[in-house]
């Protein structure tokens, strides 16, 4: 056996056990799941039923919508906050890396514990949001009991926990870029804020498309915080009135709820449908419009 | 000009301040409020009437709490360990080794990335109902044991090994296997720990796929178990001081391991999210 064959037999050999893997943990379950979309609940053979129900189910549009909504609120804020909390901290000599590291802790921490912690703050009567409101003289509110604040409050505490992950992303970009491009144009005159538009922003560039995809990719799959400040025993999260529902806890509450497999499989091809286009549209425009 | 940039200093000092108040006061009103009795729910208070540590006494002792603290660790552990071995060893032989279908094995891994857990977890399901693998240790470890992402950001990191090295340790006799182990793994360890953290973190909050397929109170992880511990065992009222001091439970330790490794952690992620 040459050598050439012989590191090709290795090769093979160390992929084997991961490939069968990735085959049957992975490739299979994702021809089985769109196959699953078109199979009737609890009997056999194809169906367009499924497909059907849910383009003509009011909750769906709903969550959709929903869906969207998230990623519209807490994307952009996620990333002003990121990119203001990174300059910020660039432009100090002093506790800079304390800031970095207090302004990243919650992103590290359980989103199930620090939804629960929101929810108890958010409570209408003893919450202490409320409390802080009547404090500066605005009347309490009621967050996430109310169908009008519900999906902001959920949002406010998505942007709370992941903000850091772009300061932090920013932070490393912005370290990135080499220091004698700021210098040569601050010799030109440049105004900070001349310099940040001209010359940070178009040089964050990578940056802002990464933090955007994975930003945008994370919001369509809004379940974890939801699931956990609006559920309750008996009752289905996503409330009130369906005002906070994203698809992916549609999809939990129609297959682990009311135990209808096929239509939940259907409603996360239309999820995965739209993260591909999202990732696809995202990468061409960001990249396009950027270029010098 | 020089009192300028003091003054614009000062500001932002004071800003991030601010910014740092609402960043701890969740935190802070977390453990306040595990040391509150359940009636003090029904007012509001600031600090405790009177510190009461009967939360914590009754979650050690009525509750099945260090038995879910026991399931995410065993959890964690094998799944970073298993990831960490896999992708290193499949992003190894993709960089450094070169043989029919190379390129085609890494475009099929990478293309799983796509694909969002949410779409898989029915699947998975149904699977494991069919395999008898539901409410099991390796029911809830198995989607996570090898993932694209891994493999991808370790064949980056392999690609920079010098080939010379691997061959000086071919004509010294090692095996193929030893050469991955001993020579190729410690050139890539900052790497490896850093894949490490963010597998055991992602791991240890991982809710969607672990309150599927656990059944059992007994098999249940932290996360599953606070939420599941807030609404669905308790079918009354939601008894806050108990869910605060599972919280607080749950993060404090991470918090004080993140404020240990912070270095670690945070290049670690900022490194990988840059890759």
């Amino acid at each position: 056996m040459s050598l050439q064959s012989r590191r090709a037999t290795t090769a093979y050999i160390f992929l084997a056990v991961p490939l069968l893997f990735f085959l049957g943990i992975r490739i299979a379950p994702t021809i089985y799941a769109f196959l699953m979309s078109f199979f009737k609940n609890g009997g056999t053979g194809f169906t367009l039923q499924n497909y059907q129900q849910m383009f003509t189910s009011h909750t769906f549009w709903r969550s959709l919508l929903n869906t969207l909504l998230y990623v519209v609120i807490t994307v952009p804020c996620q990333l002003a906050i990121g990119v203001g909390l990174a300059l910020m901290i660039g432009r100090v000599k002093r506790l800079k890396g304390f800031y970095r590291m207090v302004y990243f802790l919650p992103y590290i921490t359980s989103q199930v514990a620090i939804s629960w912690v929101w929810r108890l703050m958010y409570d209408p009567s003893n919450g202490v949001i409320n409390a802080f409101l009547g404090w500066m003289g605005i009347p309490a509110q009621s967050f996430l009991q109310s169908t009008n604040e519900s999906l902001m409050s959920v949002s406010v505490v998505i942007i709370w926990q992941a903000s850091g992950f772009a300061m932090l992303i920013f932070i490393a970009g912005l370290e990135a870029i080499p220091k004698m491009y700021f210098e040569a144009a601050r010799i030109d005159g440049a105004s900070p804020w001349q310099i940040f538009w001209r010359v940070t922003w178009p040089l964050l560039n990578p940056t802002l498309v990464f933090l955007t995809v994975t930003g945008v990719i994370g919001a369509l799959q809004t379940f974890t915080q939801i699931e956990n400040l609006t559920g309750s025993s008996g009752s289905q999260a996503g409330g009130p009135l369906h005002s906070t529902i994203s698809m992916v806890v549609y999809t939990y509450n129609q297959g682990f709820s009311n135990f209808n497999l096929p239509f939940a499989s259907a409603v996360t091809v239309v999820l995965f449908v739209l993260i591909l286009l999202v990732t696809v549209v995202q990468l061409r425009i960001l990249n396009r419009s950027f270029e010098y | 000009m020089k009192s300028r940039t003091n003054v614009t200093a000062i500001v932002i000092h004071i800003v991030l301040w601010l910014g740092i108040v609402v960043v701890a006061i969740p935190f802070l009103w977390m453990i306040l409020s595990s040391l509150k009795s359940l009636p003090e729910f029904y007012s509001f208070d600031f600090l405790p009437k009177k510190w009461d540590f009967s939360a914590y006494t009754y979650i050690f002792q009525q509750t099945q709490y260090l038995r879910w603290y026991g399931n995410s660790i065993i959890v964690g552990v094998i799944v970073t360990a298993s990831e960490l071995f896999f992708a290193s060893l499949v992003g190894y032989t993709l960089a450094k080794f070169r043989f029919r279908g190379r390129g085609a094995i890494f475009v099929l891994i990478l293309s799983t990335m796509m694909v969002p857990t949410e779409l898989l977890v029915i699947p998975w399901y149904v699977m494991s109902a069919w395999l008898h693998w539901t409410n099991s240790f390796w029911g809830i470890m198995f989607p996570g044991m090898i993932e694209a992402f891994g493999v991808f950001l370790m064949r980056q990191f392999m690609l920079g090994i010098p080939d010379d090295l691997l061959d000086a340790a071919r004509i010294d006799g090692m095996t193929e296997f030893n050469i991955f182990l001993r020579v190729a793994l410690p050139q890539v360890k900052s790497s490896l720990s850093a894949l490490g953290i963010l597998t055991f973190l992602g791991n240890w909050n991982a809710y969607l796929w672990p309150v599927i397929i656990i059944s059992t109170q007994g098999m249940r992880t932290l996360p599953v178990g606070i939420s599941l511990f807030s609404t669905a065992d308790n079918g009354g009222g939601l008894q806050w001081n108990l869910i605060m001091g599972m919280s607080t439970l749950a993060v404090i330790p991470i918090v004080l391991v993140y404020f240990i490794f912070q270095r670690q952690i945070v290049e670690g992620i900022a490194l990988t999210g840059i890759k």
